[in-house]
């Protein structure tokens, strides 16, 4: 009943959050109101017992994106301005609607296959150890290979970020 | 009164209080209570702190700092109170008001979350749960949207730059921050704390087995304090609210009740990662000699929290401010190199352990060899970024 009342607010939150983030005229409000569903996505995966993906969750999609959206709005020309009332439609948009659709269909398909009901007792306990334990184990390679990557993105934004006759220098 | 109920007192009291209610309300009144205790306890040092910081400061700098209301000053807060109760509560009119309202309020809110898994005693901790650590530092993170806020709302270009100087310092401390704490996490092999108190419990002789006398445990802590300076704008880290360049910073904008609560996250903040500090490194609530365990738990914490809090007034009497450019290259060039390098030193210092095997000969060479490794690239690393700063006399593009 309690867990119900729960998950219903959870939802109301997160869906609310998403909505206004695409509503909303005010770029900045626009990227608080995602952050908003960031959390309440985080609190729904903790109020099903996953602590390590839910404190990940806000660690990484509040400390780090949220943060990443708002410079990324600040330094450009959309501090401020607010999009205009019409329908602004980029070039793609057919592509757009497209690929949304595809991206829906698959989850949807995904979610009415998976095996329910996992709730309750029958769920799967995870510790923070035993993912500790698989990240080492068996997905080392996987590990290894997403540090790589980011590493090379890291570098690649400096590079890019670097003076010009810095560039030259080295 | 024996020193084993004195130690559990706040325990038994809130077994006992909510003893007095039905079964099933039970577990809901003693959250309750400790809830209400950690919101009373933290806000009232913070009373306390706010006035032993301007005494403190005052005797630095040779005046007597607030010695009108009551006895020594010690009634400051009080009238520090009211006064910030009964001022007009001004909000800029270009002001975005919606999250300029709920700025501080996210801010305060974030910061005690993170109380809810620090342990202050011997089985006093709100929520005991396995990814402790992991919350404390995700609200860490998210009181920077809250600073981020405050700027941008105020619509004030001093509220704005001192926004994006506080969330770029807090981004770049976070990671030594975090890799300092990971050390800890490392050796424990756990992320809650009361287990990570709970391994640095022992004793060899009279001294206690806490991380901090290890030297990856001392470099951790040194590059831990450091970091937690900047994470919580103290000075010399304080470039975010500089008085002298930036009026107050983010919350320039803020009058009345909104900038006491700034100010309140503000000292919170200091004193939750004085916190977890004092549990990652110094033992949490355990005893720093073995005779002298039959003090309490708690009264512990809070004398070592009390300690911090001082070290921190002391660093504020002391150093002056950073520049920008110094503060970022010793985040990532100083501080980042280091706190990688103390990781790898913690896993040598585990598998050393295991080679060498036993023995108080085994346990020197092992001390050596680790500190020798991290004292060298200390000052190899310092040596490098000093001859490479042009270190000569300053020219003021507008004063000459």
């Amino acid at each position: 009943m309690i867990e119900g009342l729960i998950f219903g607010l959870l939802s109301i939150l997160t869906l609310a959050g998403a909505a206004a983030a695409a509503l909303l005229r005010n770029l900045v409000h626009c990227a608080l109101s995602l952050s908003v569903t960031f959390v309440g996505l985080a609190l729904m995966y903790l109020s099903l017992g996953a602590q390590f993906v839910g404190l990940s969750q806000i660690l990484v999609y509040i400390g780090a994106v949220a943060i990443l959206v708002v410079f990324a709005i600040l330094l450009t020309r959309g501090a401020g301005a607010l999009t205009p009332h019409r329908l602004i439609a980029a070039a793609g948009w057919r592509l757009g609607w497209i690929a949304s659709v595809a991206v829906g269909f698959v989850l949807i398909v995904a979610l009415v296959r998976s095996p329910l009901p996992v709730s309750g007792d029958h769920a799967v306990k995870v510790t923070v150890q035993q993912i500790g334990q698989a990240l080492m184990g068996p997905y080392v390679l996987p590990l290894e290979i997403v540090a790589i990557l980011l590493t090379v993105a890291l570098i690649g934004a400096v590079i890019v970020a670097m003076p010009e006759d810095q560039k030259e220098m080295r | 009164m024996n020193s084993a109920t004195l130690d559990q007192f706040f325990v038994l009291l809130q077994h006992h209080v909510a003893a007095l209610f039905p079964t099933v309300l039970q577990p809901w009144v003693s959250m309750i209570l400790g809830v209400v205790g950690i919101v009373a306890v933290f806000p009232a040092i913070f009373a306390l702190t706010t006035v032993l910081e301007r005494k403190g400061l005052g005797r630095m700098q040779n005046r007597l700092g607030p010695n009108r209301v009551g006895p020594f000053g010690i009634l400051q807060p009080i009238a520090d109170a009211i006064k910030s109760l009964t001022k007009e509560d001004i909000v800029p009119r270009n002001a975005d008001d919606v999250v300029h309202f709920l700025a501080p309020v996210v801010l305060v809110v974030a910061i005690f979350l993170g109380y809810a898994v620090l342990p202050v005693g011997r089985n006093m901790v709100l929520l005991n749960i396995d990814a402790g650590i992991l919350l404390f530092f995700a609200v860490g993170a998210s009181t920077e949207l809250s600073i981020f806020m405050a700027g941008w709302s105020s619509r004030n270009k001093y509220s704005l730059l001192g926004a994006m100087r506080a969330v770029a310092q807090m981004i770049s401390y976070e990671v030594p921050l975090l890799l300092a704490a990971v050390v800890a996490v490392m050796m424990t092999g756990s992320l809650a704390p009361t287990a990570i108190v709970q391994a640095q419990g022992g004793f060899t002789g009279i001294f206690p087995h806490w991380y901090v006398f290890t030297p990856w445990g001392f470099a951790g802590f040194t590059l831990f304090v450091v970091a937690a300076l900047a994470e919580t704008n103290r000075s010399p880290f304080d470039l975010p609210e500089g008085e002298s360049e930036l009026v107050a910073g983010y919350f320039t904008e803020y009058s009345g009740f909104k900038f006491a609560l700034f100010f309140l996250g503000e000292y919170l903040g200091m004193m939750s990662i004085a916190g977890y500090g004092i549990t990652l490194f110094l033992g949490g609530w355990g005893a720093p000699f073995s005779f002298l365990t039959f003090i309490p738990s708690w009264a512990w914490f809070f004398a070592k929290l009390f300690l911090a809090i001082f070290f921190f007034i002391w660093l504020r009497g002391t150093l002056p401010r950073l520049r920008q450019d110094q503060l970022m290259n010793f985040a990532w060039k100083f501080m980042l190199p280091l706190s990688l390098l103390n990781l790898c030193v913690a896993a040598a210092w585990r598998f050393l352990g295991e080679w060498l095997g036993g023995g108080t000969v085994a346990e020197l060479i092992r001390w050596l060899v680790c500190a020798a490794v991290l004292v060298l690239a200390y000052v190899l690393l310092a040596r490098t970024l000093l001859r490479q700063q042009n270190i000569s006399p300053r020219s003021y593009r507008y004063a000459d």
